[in-house]
């Protein structure tokens, strides 16, 4: 079992929902991200997930385009990311997966990309834009290397692709709360919940995380009735950047978003 | 005349490029997509009405027309395919027209596009008033500025244009925000892709709805007393789409000689947007191609005078045609472009568009290539919408 399936079925066993958190590296400056990953650990995040920048980041609502944006005005590369899980990894134990767009890996190698990314310490990666259509090189890369690869469901999949892909999947299964991008309002509620149902009983072999919109610990105790844990992206890097502009010691920002991450958590 | 083939590739690969490199929540829009178009070109009732409104409403088929000033000056024999005559002023709206009809037997009611020039945000427009479809042209806020006549039409057409302020404010831009879009609106909206890019089916697709301007080529040679196959042909490259169209009739016609023209912008050594010519291959906007891009993967800024050739990204076609060298494709400079522009104005009394202007920038450097020979060349779009960068260019 992967380190990520384990802080997972770690988190059920207690009677908790896993908590993922999303955070774009070199964000909110090549400074600044570790004290960012430090204050969601000192938090309760089960795992976390860890933003690669791109130009054109075209799953994002805003707040992760501007998130992106600033990491790349400050001379964020892919080595500085693999550099900044290496850094993260000798600090913690807790799951960390990249995520981000194809193009910057596939430049980067994909073979390459995944041996560095593991010996860096992280666990598993997150591609929006690779569907299992394109994704062999990449997730035979990946497996060679003993990474996860995590694929994304929709409202709008099929049960029979949902069933692919969970077999496809490895870590966990990410259900995409909503069509939208990320940040979105979250729409209907019983419409989402009867689709979070059926997507748990067609996933057998994965944990199934929601993600997309979560902002508040009522909309992570609502989206998880029938999931095993959830993800929250926007709401943070939102939060990291009104924290990082407003003038405030590191300590007082830490306690913020340790607090947030505390708030969020669903279960005891 | 039926002039529509089965030439949809099913896997939607060109060789290593193509492909469908798009967030899961769009891929049941574009396997229906895919399928819709494919029954769409099956269905005579579909090709019928299509065939009638290219006719009656675009103005098809567009004439082949003798450049013979240009011809005597250049030594060889011109012909110009006269796209800019169609309704709207460019080739766009043979896509768009495709695409929006698909879009009402698909039963969806809201249309969105991109656009750079403002051309393809035009023909997108101009079709939903035609079929009462609600539309939203997303367009990168330095494009607004630079093409406002374009932004007046659409509005005036009943578009919402909505400026793009992310990244470059351009082309490239606009089409992440179109797209983010799709992916909120999936359930009721069909996205019009202006050019042969985007994930598959679109540029097979887009390619089959401008191959009518190859396929008239054919027949207005023979009808001018030629051969139906000339000795080269020569059309703009941005996306791609009108160089397609023109080009593949004849990709299995080896004895004519294909030539793509891109934007060197200020020059190729400088600031550009010459995909092809200078880029290497990449993700982008759902398809693997050409890509202009630094050495991290992520996207360049593409720099043109021409808005519509503004686009670091390129058609997954044109990358597959590069590589197997069965298309020659070149760069010309903003300045070539507006030279290219005065020369088909004081030769041929048309002003062409600045992309079309790349392409005849080209003509003097073949001429000698082909001297005595015939070549048509892809008049893609007039001049109107650019007057305020040619006059400000040419005359200070």
């Amino acid at each position: 079992m992967s380190s990520l399936s384990e802080a997972i079925a770690l988190a059920r066993s207690e009677g908790r929902k896993a908590t993922g958190l999303f955070v774009t590296a070199g964000f909110p400056d090549a400074d600044s991200t570790d004290a960012v990953l430090d204050a969601l650990v000192a938090g309760g995040a089960d795992f976390i997930e860890l933003g690669m920048p791109f130009s054109d980041p075209l799953a994002e609502g805003p707040p992760i385009q501007r998130s992106s944006e600033r990491a790349l005005r400050h001379g964020a590369t892919m080595s500085a990311t693999l550099d900044t899980a290496l850094r993260f990894r000798s600090r913690h134990a807790t799951p960390l997966v990249l995520m981000g767009y194809y193009n910057p890996v596939l430049q980067y190698g994909l073979g390459n990309f995944c041996t560095d990314a593991r010996s860096s310490g992280v666990d598993g990666l997150i591609i929006p834009d690779l569907p299992p259509e394109e994704a062999k090189p990449l997730a035979d890369a990946a497996a060679a290397t003993g990474l996860d690869m995590i694929f994304l469901i929709a409202p709008n999949t099929s049960d029979e692709r949902v069933a692919t892909i969970d077999e496809l999947s490895s870590g966990f299964v990410y259900a995409v709360s909503v069509t939208g991008v990320t940040g979105g309002q979250l729409s209907n509620f019983e419409s989402t919940e009867a689709y979070l149902s059926r997507v748990s009983a067609v996933v057998k072999k994965n944990a199934v995380l929601v993600g997309f919109g979560i902002r508040s610990h009522e909309d992570a105790v609502r989206l998880t009735k029938h999931t095993d844990g959830f993800i929250v992206g926007s709401a943070l890097v939102s939060l990291v950047e009104e924290l990082w502009d407003a003038p405030m010691s590191v300590s007082e920002r830490s306690s913020a978003i340790a607090k947030m991450v505390a708030d969020l958590r669903v279960g005891h | 005349m039926k002039i529509y083939a089965d030439h949809l590739e099913e896997t939607g690969h060109f060789g290593q490029y193509g492909g469908r490199f798009i967030p899961e929540i769009l891929l049941p829009a574009v396997e229906e997509l895919a399928q819709a178009f494919g029954e769409a070109m099956a269905d005579s009732r579909f090709t019928d009405q299509l065939d009638l409104l290219l006719r009656t409403y675009v103005g098809r088929p567009t004439p082949l027309t003798y450049a013979a000033r240009l011809s005597a000056r250049l030594g060889l024999r011109l012909y110009l395919k006269r796209e800019d005559l169609c309704h709207t002023g460019a080739h766009k709206i043979n896509n768009a027209l495709g695409q929006a009809l698909l879009a009402r037997r698909m039963g969806k009611s809201r249309i969105i596009a991109e656009t750079g020039a403002g051309q393809h945000g035009v023909a997108t427009a101009t079709v939903c008033a035609l079929f009462g479809l609600d539309c939203v042209v997303y367009m990168g806020e330095e494009d607004v500025s630079r093409q406002h006549l374009n932004v007046q039409r659409m509005k005036l057409l009943g578009a919402e244009v909505r400026p793009v302020t992310s990244g470059s404010r351009t082309l490239k831009d606009a089409t992440n925000e179109a797209i983010r879009d799709w992916v909120t609106n999936v359930g009721s909206t069909h996205y019009i892709i202006g050019s042969v890019v985007g994930p598959h089916p679109y540029p097979a697709m887009v390619r089959e709805f401008h191959r009518v301007i190859g396929l008239e080529t054919r027949q207005q040679l023979v009808e001018h007393g030629l051969p139906s196959e000339p000795d080269a042909i020569v059309a703009c490259v941005g996306g791609g789409s009108n160089a397609i169209g023109i080009f593949a009739p004849f990709l299995n016609a080896n004895s004519v000689d294909l030539h793509g023209v891109e934007a060197a912008g200020s020059g190729l050594d400088r600031e550009h947007a010459a995909t092809l010519s200078l880029g290497s291959p990449g993700v982008l906007h759902g398809a693997l191609s050409y890509l202009l891009q630094d050495d991290q993967g992520q996207v360049r800024e593409a720099h043109s005078i021409s808005a519509g050739l503004d686009y670091p990204g390129v058609g997954p076609q044109h990358a597959y045609l590069k590589d197997t060298g069965r298309v020659n494709y070149h760069a010309v400079t903003d300045d070539e472009a507006v030279a290219g522009v005065r020369l088909l104005a004081e030769t041929e009394g048309i002003i062409p568009a600045l992309e079309t202007a790349h392409a005849i920038a080209l003509l003097p450097r073949l001429a000698e290539q082909y001297s005595g020979q015939t070549i048509v060349l892809s008049c893609s779009g007039r001049g109107d919408k650019d007057m305020a960068t040619i006059a400000s260019t040419l005359f200070g």
